[in-house]
C-alpha cells in the first residue's frame, strides 16, 4: 500500500511529468493554432481549452472519442505537479526563493485564467451619437424576453436563456400568466419569406409575424465573421389552452405584441441584457485617419456617465488603449459603424482582472532572482578558478 | 604581421563604412541629390521624394537599380522618378515590372524569353483590360486561399496603378507644358479636367501648406493646389517650381533644373526645418544603405571566425570580433536614425522586428564573446546578424518600411516594453539554437571542437536559454496586459499570442530537462536547435495563417523558406544524434 503511494508521489513529483506536460501544452497550443482557420477563435476556444479532452468523431460515425488531453486537465494536472513537487521535494531556503517564486506566480496565473473563464463576461455596448443606453448586450447568449408592457412608467421583464428553451418541460413563472412551451429550437437557421417559394411547407407558427416565415435550419459557426441566429417557435399556453405559437428569433428584431387578460405583453428573442446601475449618453464619436491615408490614427468616444445613486455625473473620453473603467466594467472602443455616428464599445466584466499583474510581476521577480543566482555563481566560479572555466 | 592584423581589418572595416557615407556626387549635370532631398507627404508622413523613387522601384521591380530597355544605361532612382513625373513616355519604355509567374506573362503574350523577368510599361499596355479582370475576380477570393496565380495579377494590378498615379503628381502627363499653361489664363482655365485627374488620382501630395508651422493635413497634390488658383497670380509658388523643374528636365536644361531645385529646398528648409531635417537624414541613410554595409560585414566577420578554428585563433578570432563589432556599430545607427524619424521604439513591423532580432542577438554575443574568446559567439552572431538582414531585405519589397502604427497598435508605451522584449526573447532563442548549431556541425564533422570549448558552449548555451526564457516570458505578459488594457482580455488564443507562449513553454522544456537530468551536452543542444524551429514559426508562421489580430506582413515567397529552414532545422537534430563515437570531435 505505502509503495503505491509513495509511487503515485513519486510520479506526481517528478520533474519528467512537467516536461511531459509542457510538451503536451505546446502540442495542444500548436493544434489550436492552426485549427483557427477552420474553426474560429471561439470554437478553438471551447474545443481545445475550455474542456478536458479534444475528442475527435469517428469519421463516418456520429461517435466522438477523446484524442487529446485539452486545456482544463493539462492545467489541472500540472497545478497538481508543481503543487506536489513543492510541498514533497522543495525544501524552502534563500537559494530556492525565485524558483518558489516562479512557480507560485504560475499557479496564481493558472488559478487567475480559470476563473476568469469562469467568470468574466462580454458583452457590448452600440450606442448612437446623442443616444442614452441603461444595458450593454451579450456577443454570444441570447435571451427570450416575455415583456409586461401594460404600466406605463416601467416594464417587468421575465428573462429566459435561450438554451433553456431547448428542454421539453414547459417554462412557468409567477411573473407570467401564461406558460411558455418549446415547439422547434434551432441554434442558428435562416428564414424566408412563404410568399417567396412556390411551394412552401404548412405553417409552424399561428400567430404573430412568423405565420408569414418559413426557417431553415443551419449548423452552428464558429467563424469570427459569421453570426448564429437562434431561432425557436414557441407555444403560448394559458389556463384556458394555448394561445398561440409564436416565432421567435435574433432575426426579428422587432418585439411581437400580444393582450392577454386584458394586459398587453411583447415577446422578443435578442441577445442577453446587462442592465448598469448608470446611463451612459454618447456625446460625440471622432474616427481619425492619417493625412492622405485611410489608416486609421484614433477612435474616441466622449461619453456622459450618470450613475442612478447621483455619486457620478461626468465626460469622459473612451478611446484606443484608454478604457473606462467604472462599476466593475471596462468599457473599450471597439469599433464603429453607420458611417462613424454609431460607436461600438466593448464592455468587459471580469472581478479577476487583476490576478494576471500580481502573478506576473511574482514570476518576473522570481526569474530576475533565479537567473542572477546562476549568472553571479558563473562569474565567482570564474574568478576563483579561471582556469577551468576559460576554454 | 600577425599582431596587427586584427587592427588592420578593423581600419578596412571602418574604411568601408566611412566610403558609404561619402556625399554623393551628381553623375550628370542635374542636381538630382537636391531634388531627392525635396519633402513630400505621402502614406501619413512627410518623406524625402527619393524614398519615394526608390521604395517605388524596390516594390515593383524588387530591387532599386534600374537598367534602361538597351540593356546598359543604368537609371538612378531620381532619373526614374523625374521621367515618370515629366516624360512619362520615356519611364514607359523602361524594363520595371517585375513578373515571376508565367500564367500572368501569357495574359500580356510576353515570354520569358532568355531569362527576362522584368518588363516595360509599354510591353504590357495592350493587355491591362485583361488584367483588371483577372485581378477583380481574384479579389473576390478571400486573401489565405488564393492561388499563386491569383497573387500574382492582384500585386502587378497594384503595382500598375501606383505607377500610373505616379504619373499625375507634378503635371498631368499628356505632354502639354505645364509651365506655360500657369502664364495664360485662359489656358490655366482649359487644363481644369487634367488638375482634376491630378488630384484624384496622385497619390503624393508634393505642396506644402502656404504659411510656415501648417499642420500636417495641409500639404496638398499638386492637381488640388492648381484647382485653387483661379487665375496665374493666385498659382502657388511651390507649383510653378515643380512646373519649371518638368520643363527643364523634358528640355534637358540643367542649367534652369539647378537654381529652380536648390532655390526649391533652401525656400522649404526655411520654412519647415525639423520636417527638411527629417528628410535630410532619410536620403542619406538611403543611400548610405547601412543595413546592405553590415550585412557584407557579417560574412566578412562570419568567414573570419570560421577561419579561426582552423588557423591564428587569436588574431584572426579578434579581427571577427572586431568586423562584427563595426558592423554591429551600424545597424544600431541605422536602428536609431529609424528611430528619430519615425519618432517610434525600434519594432513597429515585421521588418524591423527581424533588424532588432539580429540586433538583439549580436549584442549578446558582443558580450559572450569577451567572456569566451573562441570566435564561437561571433561566428553565431555573425550568421543572424547576416541571417535576419536578408530576411529584412525580401520583406522591405512590400514597400516604405517605415509605415504609420495603426490605431489600436499607436502606443509608444506598449510598443517599446511589449514588443521589444518579445522580439529580445526571439533573438535569445535564435541565438541558443545557433550557438548550439556550431556545437553540433564543429563537434560531428571536424576536429576542432575540443573539450574546453565544448563546455564553454554549454554554459553559453544554458545562459542563453535562461536569458530567452525570461525575455519571451516578460514580453509575452506585456503583450497580455496591453490587451486587457486595449480590449478587455487578457489572453485571446490569438495566433501570435499562442506562438509566443509556445516559446516560452519550450525554454521551460530544456530548462526542466536540464535540471531533471533528462538531457545531457548533445541533448540540450538539440533541444536548442529546435528552438529554431518553434521561434521561426511563431515569427512567420504565425502570419502566415492570415487569421488573427496579428497577421500584418503576410508573406507568400516567406512560406517556403519558412518549410526549408525547419528542414535544415530537422536534419541538423538528427546530425546531432549520430552516436557520440561517429563524432570527429569530443570521442568518448
Amino acid at each position: 500500500m505505502k509503495s503505491a503511494w509513495s509511487r503515485i508521489v513519486a510520479l506526481f513529483t517528478s520533474l519528467r511529468l512537467t516536461v511531459v506536460l509542457l510538451v503536451l501544452s505546446i502540442l495542444l497550443v500548436f493544434a489550436a493554432t492552426l485549427d483557427q482557420v477552420h474553426l474560429g477563435v471561439w470554437g478553438v476556444q471551447e474545443k481545445y481549452f475550455r474542456s478536458f479532452f479534444v475528442y475527435a468523431r469517428i469519421s463516418g460515425t456520429n461517435v466522438s472519442v477523446p484524442i487529446f488531453p485539452a486545456g482544463y486537465l493539462l492545467g489541472w494536472v500540472l497545478l497538481i505537479n508543481l503543487m506536489a513537487a513543492h510541498f514533497y521535494r522543495f525544501r524552502f531556503g534563500w537559494r530556492k526563493c525565485g524558483i518558489w517564486l516562479t512557480h507560485a506566480g504560475l499557479i496564481l496565473l493558472l488559478i487567475g485564467e480559470g476563473l476568469s473563464g469562469m467568470m468574466q463576461q462580454d458583452n457590448q455596448m452600440r450606442i448612437d451619437v446623442g443616444q442614452t443606453r441603461r444595458y450593454t448586450e451579450s456577443f454570444r447568449e441570447t435571451e427570450l424576453a416575455v415583456t409586461n408592457t401594460a404600466n406605463p412608467g416601467f416594464d417587468e421583464v421575465v428573462s429566459i436563456p435561450f438554451e433553456r428553451l431547448d428542454q421539453p418541460e414547459p417554462i412557468q413563472h409567477p411573473k407570467m400568466p401564461f406558460a411558455v412551451r418549446t415547439v422547434a429550437y434551432y441554434p442558428n437557421a435562416s428564414m424566408r419569406m412563404r410568399s417567396q417559394l412556390s411551394n412552401p411547407p404548412p405553417a409552424v407558427a399561428t400567430a404573430g409575424d412568423g405565420t408569414g416565415m418559413v426557417v431553415q435550419p443551419l449548423p452552428v459557426t464558429y467563424k469570427d465573421n459569421e453570426n448564429n441566429w437562434p431561432t425557436a417557435y414557441i407555444e403560448l399556453v394559458g389556463p384556458e389552452g394555448s394561445l398561440g405559437t409564436y416565432l421567435v428569433s435574433t432575426m426579428l428584431v422587432e418585439p411581437q405584441v400580444l393582450s392577454f387578460q386584458g394586459r398587453s405583453w411583447s415577446l422578443v428573442l435578442r441577445p442577453k441584457r446587462d442592465y448598469l446601475p448608470f446611463a451612459v449618453t454618447l456625446k460625440k464619436f471622432t474616427h481619425d485617419v492619417y493625412p492622405g491615408t485611410d489608416i486609421p490614427k484614433d477612435f474616441a468616444s466622449t461619453i456622459h456617465l450618470k450613475s442612478d445613486d447621483g455619486q457620478a455625473d461626468r465626460e469622459v473620453r473612451i478611446y484606443m488603449n484608454n478604457p473606462l473603467r467604472y462599476g466593475g466594467r471596462a468599457f473599450y472602443q471597439a469599433g464603429y459603424d453607420n458611417n462613424d455616428r454609431t460607436s461600438v464599445l466593448q464592455v468587459v466584466r471580469n472581478p479577476s482582472w487583476q490576478i494576471p499583474y500580481l502573478s506576473c510581476a511574482m514570476i518576473a521577480v522570481g526569474l530576475v532572482i533565479e537567473f542572477s543566482m546562476h549568472l553571479f555563481g558563473f562569474f565567482s566560479r570564474r574568478k576563483t578558478e579561471p582556469e577551468a572555466v576559460m576554454s | 604581421m600577425k599582431k596587427y592584423l586584427p587592427l588592420a581589418v578593423l581600419v578596412l572595416a571602418l574604411a568601408c563604412v566611412a566610403a558609404t557615407f561619402l556625399p554623393q556626387r551628381n553623375r550628370g549635370a542635374f542636381d538630382l541629390a537636391a531634388f531627392g532631398r525635396l519633402p513630400v507627404l505621402a502614406d501619413g508622413r512627410i518623406k524625402p521624394l527619393d524614398t519615394i523613387a526608390r521604395t517605388g522601384l524596390l516594390m515593383i521591380q524588387g530591387r532599386q537599380r534600374l537598367v534602361a530597355a538597351d540593356g546598359k544605361t543604368s537609371v538612378s532612382p531620381e532619373e526614374w522618378l523625374l521621367d515618370v513625373f515629366y516624360r512619362p513616355e520615356v519611364s514607359d519604355g523602361y524594363p520595371c515590372f517585375r513578373i515571376d509567374n508565367a500564367d500572368v506573362l501569357s495574359l500580356f503574350s510576353l515570354t520569358a524569353a532568355s531569362g527576362q523577368v522584368r518588363f516595360s510599361f509599354s510591353q504590357l499596355q495592350a493587355g491591362l483590360q485583361d488584367l483588371d479582370h483577372q485581378a477583380e475576380l481574384a479579389s473576390a477570393v478571400e486573401a489565405p486561399v488564393r492561388s499563386a496565380f491569383q497573387r500574382a495579377v492582384i500585386e502587378l494590378r497594384d503595382h500598375v496603378e501606383y505607377y500610373q498615379r505616379l504619373k499625375f503628381s507634378a503635371q498631368a502627363p499628356d505632354g502639354a507644358d505645364l509651365f506655360a499653361t500657369l502664364k495664360d489664363a485662359a489656358a490655366l482655365k482649359a487644363a481644369r479636367p487634367g488638375f482634376e485627374a491630378m488630384d484624384t488620382f496622385s497619390p503624393l501630395r508634393l505642396i506644402p501648406p502656404s504659411r510656415a508651422g501648417g499642420r500636417t493635413d495641409e500639404w496638398r497634390n499638386a492637381g488640388r493646389a492648381l484647382l485653387a488658383a483661379s487665375s496665374p497670380a493666385e498659382v502657388d509658388p511651390q507649383v510653378r517650381a515643380y512646373a519649371a523643374l518638368g520643363k527643364a528636365w523634358r528640355g534637358f536644361q540643367p542649367e534652369a533644373f539647378n537654381p529652380v531645385v536648390r532655390a526649391l529646398g533652401d525656400e522649404l528648409t526655411e520654412r519647415f526645418n525639423p520636417a527638411m531635417r527629417r528628410c535630410a537624414l532619410e536620403d542619406l541613410f538611403n543611400r548610405a544603405e547601412p543595413f546592405y554595409t553590415s550585412l557584407v560585414l557579417y560574412v566578412a566577420a562570419f568567414l573570419l571566425a570560421a577561419a579561426s578554428w582552423l588557423k591564428w585563433p587569436d588574431s584572426l578570432g579578434r579581427s571577427a570580433f572586431y568586423v562584427m563589432g563595426v558592423a554591429f556599430a551600424l545597424a544600431t545607427a541605422g536602428i536609431l536614425s529609424r528611430m528619430w524619424l519615425e519618432g517610434r521604439p525600434p519594432v513597429t513591423n515585421l521588418y524591423s522586428s527581424a533588424l532588432f532580432i539580429g540586433w538583439g542577438s549580436v549584442a549578446l554575443c558582443l558580450v559572450l564573446e569577451q567572456i569566451h574568446r573562441n570566435a564561437v559567439a561571433s561566428a553565431a552572431g555573425s550568421l543572424i546578424g547576416f541571417g535576419t538582414l536578408v530576411i529584412a531585405h525580401h520583406l522591405s519589397l512590400s514597400g516604405d518600411t517605415m509605415e504609420m502604427m495603426r490605431a489600436v497598435l499607436d502606443s509608444n508605451f506598449w510598443l517599446s516594453t511589449h514588443v521589444v522584449t518579445v522580439t529580445a526573447g526571439y533573438a535569445s532563442t535564435f541565438l541558443a539554437g545557433f550557438l548550439a548549431i556550431i556545437y553540433i556541425l564543429r563537434g560531428v564533422l571536424t576536429r576542432s571542437l575540443d573539450r574546453a570549448t565544448a563546455d564553454a558552449l554549454t554554459r553559453m548555451v544554458y545562459g542563453i536559454v535562461c536569458f530567452a526564457t525570461f525575455f519571451s516570458f516578460i514580453g509575452t505578459v506585456l503583450g497580455g496586459i496591453w490587451a486587457d488594457q486595449s480590449w478587455g482580455r487578457f489572453w485571446g488564443w490569438d495566433p501570435k499570442e499562442n506562438g509566443a507562449l509556445i516559446i516560452v513553454l519550450w525554454n521551460a522544456v530544456i530548462l526542466h530537462c536540464r535540471w531533471a537530468g533528462i538531457v545531457k551536452q548533445r541533448g540540450l543542444m538539440a533541444l536548442a536547435v529546435f528552438g529554431n524551429i518553434v521561434t521561426s514559426w511563431s515569427w512567420f508562421g504565425t502570419n502566415m495563417l492570415g487569421v488573427g489580430l496579428h497577421s500584418y506582413g503576410f508573406t507568400n515567397a516567406a512560406f517556403y523558406g519558412l518549410i526549408a529552414f525547419v528542414a535544415s532545422q530537422l536534419a541538423l537534430i538528427a546530425l546531432s544524434a549520430v552516436p557520440q563515437d561517429k563524432w570527429r570531435s569530443l570521442r568518448p
